[in-house]
């Protein structure tokens, strides 16, 4: 049984499992940045689904208000977020010098010059 | 004063010489300053563990604000061990640094490199003296991010590649531990390592928190090379420039044990992890295979990096087995190993080093009648061999005897003979360099080449003789093991 309350649980689940079957399964180094950027993402929406809470509201002090949802996911992720985009720059750096090398970003053209790695 | 922000000054201070390489721009100075920053943190890791041999655990709150809100740096006997470790192979690798880096880094790059080299050491400093399971993610990519450039900075274009691999599987592993990291905050709302161990046992029962559990561990078991996940390590050291291989083969994978055995035995405690879900179904079975067949593997290589590589697969797996066993024995083998195993594959990977910047290769072919040629270098690599293997008066000795003793311990004796066949293994393989060396006569088309400089062969055999001196007087090592494997049981008082 499905619950619609767990719904964002769900995409989570789908794009982690689409990410990480792009990284293992293409042999094109670029689209594994991208499989690595999907499934890190679904770890974003997992942090900031579990910092709601229902009926509350952001968490500004106001009179109205006694329910606030979690901010502190929210800054953790901002740090995930952070590494995330410093991983993909990195990963695109080396792709680019392995051009550089090559000639392919094709991940069995590359073994294919170099057996042994 | 300064005396209580001891356990901040351990990761700020290479943090905060890592830009200043950057400003500084010649490789000389970059030099100087990196090795002076690791000397000070060498110092301030000897002080902190004397303070916690003393007075037992610190605790020191970041910016003032009270643990389990802020971030707390937790510094009982396990990681003031293992921050020793990381900090003094630091301070030996780094005077070998400079002649590796100007040979096989270009020179307009060298800053660049001692200030990734600094930040490396900061992250795995600071993944060691932090008491918060986010903290050590974040710590977890500082050093990992400035690991895949250090590789990358290899002569061969392979290294590239080798980053590139090692840039995939480390993100997921560390992606996996955030996972986990997630999971457990949705269950207890708290991060502190200590205040987790406290409310996990109420919510222990629920999937989530099993959940959790196996992502954690999947993904320090990548980072820590654990087999069947240590599919980058061979090509990482392989192609990595000397130096950085010898800093990363006797740090890194080091680092990454000490945090599994955190989230084993202080986060979730021995009996959620050794009852409950019953993890040593799964690791030891791993470990032995590690301990075999990586030896195996590494005895059919013919360059010496490799080979050193697939043996240090082999390594962890020992470090695996005396961690799963669970006992305080069990535990105390582990950790003593962890140190005994950065002295000595630095020590080889330095040798190694030696090699590779005199002869320019480090093919077993290349290395025949090598000995003849540098006596030293090749003197130090057999005696750093001996103790990979186990022989009496080396390191390897007291750990595979303390781990022996944990095997009967518990009645396996059939794991002692598994150890023993694997020890006979590493002989082979370590014959096998030593034959070339030794034995075989210098090929007549052979470059011309002689004893490697002063300023390489003092620091390999520094850490070489470390080896005879802790082979001999294990009250240093053995001793806190034990008292640290008894504060992660919870045995002692």
């Amino acid at each position: 049984m499905i619950e619609p309350g767990l719904y964002n649980y769900w995409i989570v689940v789908i794009l982690m499992m689409a990410g990480f079957f792009i990284v293992m399964s293409h042999g094109n180094l670029v689209k594994k940045i991208v499989g690595l950027n999907i499934f890190q993402t679904s770890v974003f929406i997992l942090y900031i689904s579990l910092s709601k809470v229902s009926d509350a509201t952001a968490p500004i002090l106001d009179e109205a208000y006694s329910e606030y949802s979690n901010p502190l996911p929210h800054v953790l992720i901002l740090t995930a977020i952070v590494v995330g985009v410093a991983t993909s720059a990195l990963g695109l750096a080396l792709i680019v010098r392995i051009r550089e090398a090559y000639g392919t970003v094709e991940e069995d053209e590359v073994i294919a010059q170099d057996p042994d790695l | 004063m300064i005396a209580d922000h001891l356990p901040a000054l351990q990761v700020v201070i290479p943090l905060l010489a890592a830009p200043l390489c950057v400003l500084l721009r010649w490789p000389g100075p970059a030099w100087a300053l990196a090795t002076a920053a690791s000397w000070a943190t060498f110092g301030v890791a000897v002080l902190l563990l004397i303070a916690v041999l003393e007075q037992g655990v610190l605790s020191y709150h970041l910016g003032g604000w009270e643990p389990p809100w802020g971030i707390e740096y937790r510094i009982d006997l396990a990681n003031a061990f293992v921050l020793l470790i990381v900090a003094a192979i630091s301070a030996v690798v780094l005077p070998f640094a400079r002649r590796s880096v100007a040979v096989e880094i270009p020179e307009d790059k060298a800053y660049l490199f001692y200030c990734m080299y600094l930040l490396c050491l900061t992250g795995l400093l600071g993944i060691a003296a932090t008491g918060d399971a986010f903290n050590v993610f974040v710590f977890l990519e500082i050093s990992s991010l400035s690991s895949y450039v250090l590789i990358s900075l290899g002569k061969d274009r392979r290294a590239l590649t080798a980053a590139f691999q090692y840039l995939i599987m480390g993100t997921i592993g560390a992606t996996f531990y955030l996972i986990g990291v997630g999971l457990l905050y949705a269950m207890t709302g708290t991060l502190n390592m200590v205040d987790l161990a406290q409310r996990i046992p109420a919510v222990a029962d629920t999937r989530t928190v099993q959940a959790a559990f196996a992502f954690l561990v999947i993904g320090i078991g990548v980072k820590a090379a654990a087999f069947p996940l240590h599919l980058w390590l061979p090509n990482a050291y392989c192609y990595a420039p000397s130096v950085v291989t010898a800093f990363l083969a006797a740090t890194a994978t080091k680092v990454s044990i000490y945090v599994a055995l955190r989230i084993l035995f202080t986060v979730f405690g021995p009996a959620f992890s050794f009852e409950t879900l019953e993890i040593d179904i799964v690791t030891v079975p791993f470990a032995l295979i590690a301990m075999l067949l990586a030896s195996t593997v590494a005895i059919f290589q013919t360059n010496v990096k490799r080979l050193l590589a697939y043996s240090s697969v082999a390594q962890i797996g020992y470090m695996v087995l005396g961690i799963s066993l669970g006992t305080v024995t069990g535990v105390t083998a582990g950790i003593v190993h962890l140190f005994n195993h950065a002295m000595i594959k630095g020590g080889l990977f330095l040798a190694l080093g030696c090699v590779f910047l005199t002869l320019g290769s480090v093919q077993l072919r290349d290395m025949a009648g090598l000995a003849r040629r540098m006596p030293w270098t090749m003197a130090a690599f057999v005696i750093g061999g001996l103790s990979l293997i186990g022989v009496p008066l080396t390191t390897g000795f007291i750990s595979k005897w303390v781990l022996i003793q944990a095997t009967l311990e518990k009645g396996l004796w059939y794991f002692a003979v598994l150890i023993l066949a694997s020890s006979l293994l590493a002989v082979v393989y370590v014959w096998r360099v030593v034959e070339a060396a030794y034995f075989r006569p210098v090929p007549e088309s052979a470059a011309e080449v002689s004893e490697a400089p002063l300023a390489l062969l003092v620091p390999t055999w520094l850490l070489i003789l470390a080896n005879v001196y802790f082979g001999v007087d294990t009250s240093l090592t053995l001793g806190v093991a034990r008292r640290a494997a008894e504060t992660l049981l919870g045995a002692a008082a």
